[in-house]
């Protein structure tokens, strides 16, 4: 069988990007900032894209969740190769409050909507760092996953999956229909020309809201404050063990 | 002198205001002007093929370029446009290594190649021909992305701004449909070849020479070019050479023609590559041709019509260096504050230290003010006239050139000084940029030819609306002579008392306060507007003083030349700055006040460096520096040395001379 491919794509602040915390300490200053793809999610599409060419999937849809300013994002994965797009749009004040939960299940219903078989995310965004998303995903559509992907092999029904795990590599054969996550070494992604990023111009983009999906965009976590982690001490250097253990009794460490 | 004791008290007198006084108003060009009193008035300069600088020789602010600030049409055009630049700027931080490929004198074939990949080698050329067809504005805004390497932008720009731009201009459509797609997708190359051993600012006297051949169906070509940038692999390039041409009178003479000539044609030869300064990975050589055959069909644009095609192409391609200059001044800011706020020295920031910052800040407000001038002239060869013709933009675009490639050269410089040693190790990025950067006030027309056609183009237009006014003070009736009389002195009057007086004869920008007009700037600019239009009329007088005191031989006066051209780009530069900042904040867009302030002093300083530079031409001041300067230039240019006698010379017997025991009785009296 052809895979149908929805990848899942979300607009962060660019990765070179000097962080700033605001000085109230409710998050980060977005505002006039740098933002582009998510890097793991260029991954996704690139994976994506890579299976159509190669005849595996049929089509693919590229999707994100969040604000107007969401939709350059989706252009970047449409100029990248997607065939079209869905936007669902989550207004900036309730996109502060939306986590992987909620992500996770506007997902499932689109792939039930759009008759996917196949989700590819990136492994993590490089906000949030959740690393939860792909995960809960697959268990509100009870289907199969493979994560940290640093290898993807479509044979009919059959997805194989070799997986950067603590250990070293995991490989695991899953059944369609799946949600597999990238992670950094299972492709380098392409550079959408600029011919191709005039073309996706004309590529469609369906909007839609949670509500429209049925999903609840409630969430049991409130973010108390943002911070900066402390500054880093120097270290000192010792001579010896006797020396290394004296110091860290003295921090009460031991 | 009666009119002395008349005209205040006539201009104090609103009713009489300026039926009584101004029946010269003929003498501006033909034009007459409706003076209602109370009613809004903007400044329509709608002659045709007169551009902002022309119209600003005679004190006249074309409001067409000044409002709007050229915007484009949709936030999805914008949009789009960002993406696009930020795809390329992207492709240059990760995939580009300038520093290995300054060291090794070449491009890194993965580079080249990405950059075709990503459609950078046919901007410009129309969609239906396989390229982005982007217009001016949109290519402005790419190349400022661009400019992270410099030998990078002079390579695409030797192929698609000027090595193709022929083409596209020129070109009929046979010729596009041949060489256009391939040149798109860089499967070809292209160059431009004008520059000759004994050719360069002199551009019209090139001696490569191509006649026809015995059947008439090639050219022959002979010649040699050098400094070609792109000439060690071009495929197709645009050559220029002497043809004969017989004229309506039946005489033979000889003039450039514009030739489409492709390597393979045979007798085509590349020198090897030249060891530069900067934009090391660049390939720049000489290119000669050697019989090379030419199809007919080749021919660019008419027969002896090369000239006109090479200027047109050099001008059409200048604006960019705006831009591209920019984006490197706005990347040198982000590296320097970022050291400035690292390095610590009298236990203090680098940042806090005044010195610092006026160097951080000279780079923000010149790269503030030559992306709005950019931006400006890239809106404006945009717009079509009735015709479908572009507007003649190509003083603008010299001011631009001219003020980015000084301001390129200057700021590197000082943008180098902040990181003092490392500044100077090549370990660091600076010295290269600093070294690159010097290129852009030599090639696409030196700064010194490009002031004087920024002057002369600008004096010739007002020199002949003003001649009405100047034959009739030489030689015109009593009534003549005196209406000339009073024009002049009216406008003296009005600069030196400033605001208050009666309403300006020429259209004024209309800020000011007795003008009784509600003006269309943002109310925080108008004191700038004030500044801009006082700057104007400053010019406009200077102008006709020169013109007036010079007539023709002023194209031999390189020195005021200069100076008036200084003024005008200045001014320019206040105008864009001025349009630009009012457009923000009527936006109401990110950091206003910051902008608004940095414009301020944009036009502060301009306005007062303007008055230092026009008070050069001052008759007491110019006359006696100026015939120094001459005569001592002279001296020494004949000599080919230094002519002074050494400081040292003779000092021993200088002690024992009488002159020097007199004088120093006389010292000593002093002390007592």
């Amino acid at each position: 069988t052809m895979a149908r491919v929805l990848v899942g794509v979300k607009r962060v602040i660019d990765y070179a990007v000097k962080i700033r915390v605001k000085p109230d300490k409710s998050g980060v200053v977005t505002e006039g900032v740098k933002h582009s793809m998510n890097p793991f999610d260029e991954i996704a599409v690139e994976e994506a894209i890579r299976l159509k060419e190669k005849k595996f999937a049929t089509e693919v849809i590229a999707v994100t969740c969040g604000p107007t300013q969401s939709q350059e994002t989706l252009r970047t994965a449409l100029a990248m190769g997607a065939d079209r797009g869905i936007h669902v749009e989550i207004p900036a004040d309730d996109y502060v409050k939306t986590g992987p939960l909620q992500i996770s299940k506007i997902f499932a219903k689109l792939a039930e909507q759009e008759k996917a078989n196949l989700i590819i995310l990136g492994k993590q965004a490089i906000d949030g760092d959740n690393n939860q998303t792909a995960q809960m995903t697959a268990a509100v559509l009870d289907w199969a996953q493979g994560t940290f992907a640093s290898e993807l092999k479509l044979e009919g029904e059959k997805l194989t999956v070799v997986r950067e795990v603590d250990g070293g590599l995991e490989t695991i054969d899953l059944k369609m229909p799946a949600v597999v996550s990238a992670d950094l070494r299972l492709n380098e992604p392409r550079y959408a020309t600029l011919p191709n990023i005039m073309k996706a111009k004309k590529k469609k983009v369906a909007k839609l809201t949670a509500k429209d999906l049925g999903v609840d965009l409630a969430s049991s976590i409130e973010i108390l404050e943002v911070a900066d982690p402390p500054q880093r001490l120097a270290g000192i250097k010792v001579e010896n063990t006797e020396e290394l253990v004296g110091k860290l009794k003295e921090a009460g460490l031991v | 002198m009666v009119l002395l004791k008349v005209i205040p008290k006539v201009l104090n007198n609103s009713a009489l205001r300026l039926s009584a006084l101004y029946p010269c108003i003929s003498f501006y060009g033909g034009k007459k002007y409706n003076f209602n009193l109370g009613k809004t008035r903007f400044s329509t300069c709608s002659r045709k093929g007169a551009s902002f600088a022309r119209e600003l020789a005679l004190g006249n602010l074309n409001m067409k370029w000044i409002f709007p600030f050229p915007t484009l049409p949709s936030e999805d055009d914008l949009s789009e446009l960002n993406q696009l630049s930020d795809a390329v700027g992207r492709f240059f931080d990760e995939k580009v290594d300038s520093k290995k490929m300054d060291e090794e004198g070449k491009f890194d074939p993965e580079v080249v190649q990405g950059l075709k990949d990503l459609g950078l080698f046919g901007m410009q050329i129309p969609v239906e021909y396989g390229g982005l067809g982007l217009n001016n504005v949109q290519y402005a805004r790419v190349a400022e992305e661009l400019s992270s390497d410099a030998a990078v932008t002079v390579m695409l720009a030797a192929h698609q701004a000027i090595g193709l731009k022929g083409i596209l201009i020129a070109g009929s459509e046979e010729q596009k449909k041949e060489y256009l797609p391939k040149l798109a997708t860089g499967e070809w190359t292209a160059a431009f070849c004008l520059t000759e051993p004994s050719s360069g600012s002199d551009a019209a006297s090139i001696q490569s020479k191509a006649h026809l051949s015995d059947d008439g169906q090639h050219w022959v070509l002979n010649g040699e070019k050098i400094w070609i940038t792109n000439g060690g692999f071009a495929d197709v390039m645009t050559v220029f050479a002497k043809t004969k041409v017989t004229d309506v009178n039946n005489e033979v003479k000889e003039k450039v023609t514009a030739f489409i000539v492709e390597r393979k044609f045979g007798g085509v030869t590349s020198g090897k590559p030249e060891d530069k300064l900067g934009i090391r990975a660049s390939n720049t050589c000489a290119v000669s041709f050697v019989d090379t055959h030419i199809p007919v069909k080749n021919v660019l644009g008419e027969v002896g019509g090369g000239f006109k095609i090479a200027m047109t192409i050099l001008n059409s391609g200048r604006f960019s260096m705006g831009t591209t200059v920019a984006g490197q001044l706005k990347r040198l800011i982000t590296l320097a504050s970022e050291y400035a706020n690292q390095r610590t020295q009298f236990g203090k920031k680098l940042a806090e230290f005044e010195l610092i910052q006026e160097k951080i800040f000279t780079m923000a407000m010149q790269a503030y003010a030559m992306e709005s001038m950019a931006y400006m002239t890239a809106g404006q060869m945009d717009i079509m006239d009735s015709n479908g013709e572009p507007q003649d933009c190509s003083i603008e675009a010299a001011m631009v050139k001219i003020y980015s490639s000084e301001c390129a050269w200057s700021s590197g410089s000082e943008c180098l000084q902040i990181f003092g040693g490392l500044g100077y190790m090549k370990d660091f990025p600076y010295e290269r940029m600093l070294r690159d950067s010097r290129i852009l006030l030599i090639f696409e027309g030196t700064n010194e030819i490009l002031r004087l056609y920024v002057a002369l183009a600008t004096l010739q237009y007002a020199g002949a609306k003003l001649q009405l006014r100047l034959k009739a003070l030489k030689a015109g009736s009593m009534r003549e002579k005196l209406t000339a009389i009073s024009d002049q002195f009216k406008e003296e009057w009005y600069l030196k008392t400033g605001s208050d007086r009666g309403q300006v004869p020429d259209p004024s920008f209309s800020v000011r306060s007795y003008s009784k007009t509600k003006s269309w700037l943002d109310p925080s600019l108008i004191p700038m507007g004030e500044m801009l239009e006082e700057s104007t009329l400053l010019y406009r007088r200077r102008v006709y003083q020169m013109l007036r005191k010079y007539g023709k031989k002023i194209q031999d006066q390189q020195l005021v030349l200069k100076i008036l051209a200084d003024a005008a780009i200045q001014i320019y530069g206040m105008t864009a700055v001025l349009s630009r900042c009012n457009k923000s904040l009527i936006l109401g867009l990110r950091n206003a006040d910051h902008e608004r302030a940095l414009a301020v002093a944009f036009v502060k300083k301009t306005y007062r460096d303007n008055y230092l530079i026009m008070a050069q031409l001052a008759q007491v001041n110019y006359d006696d520096y100026y015939l120094m300067q001459r005569k001592v230039s002279n001296d020494l240019m004949e000599e080919r040395r230094y002519l002074c006698p050494h400081p040292l010379e003779v000092t021993h017997k200088y002690e024992e001379h009488p002159k020097y025991l007199e004088q120093l009785e006389r010292i000593k009296a002093i002390k007592d």
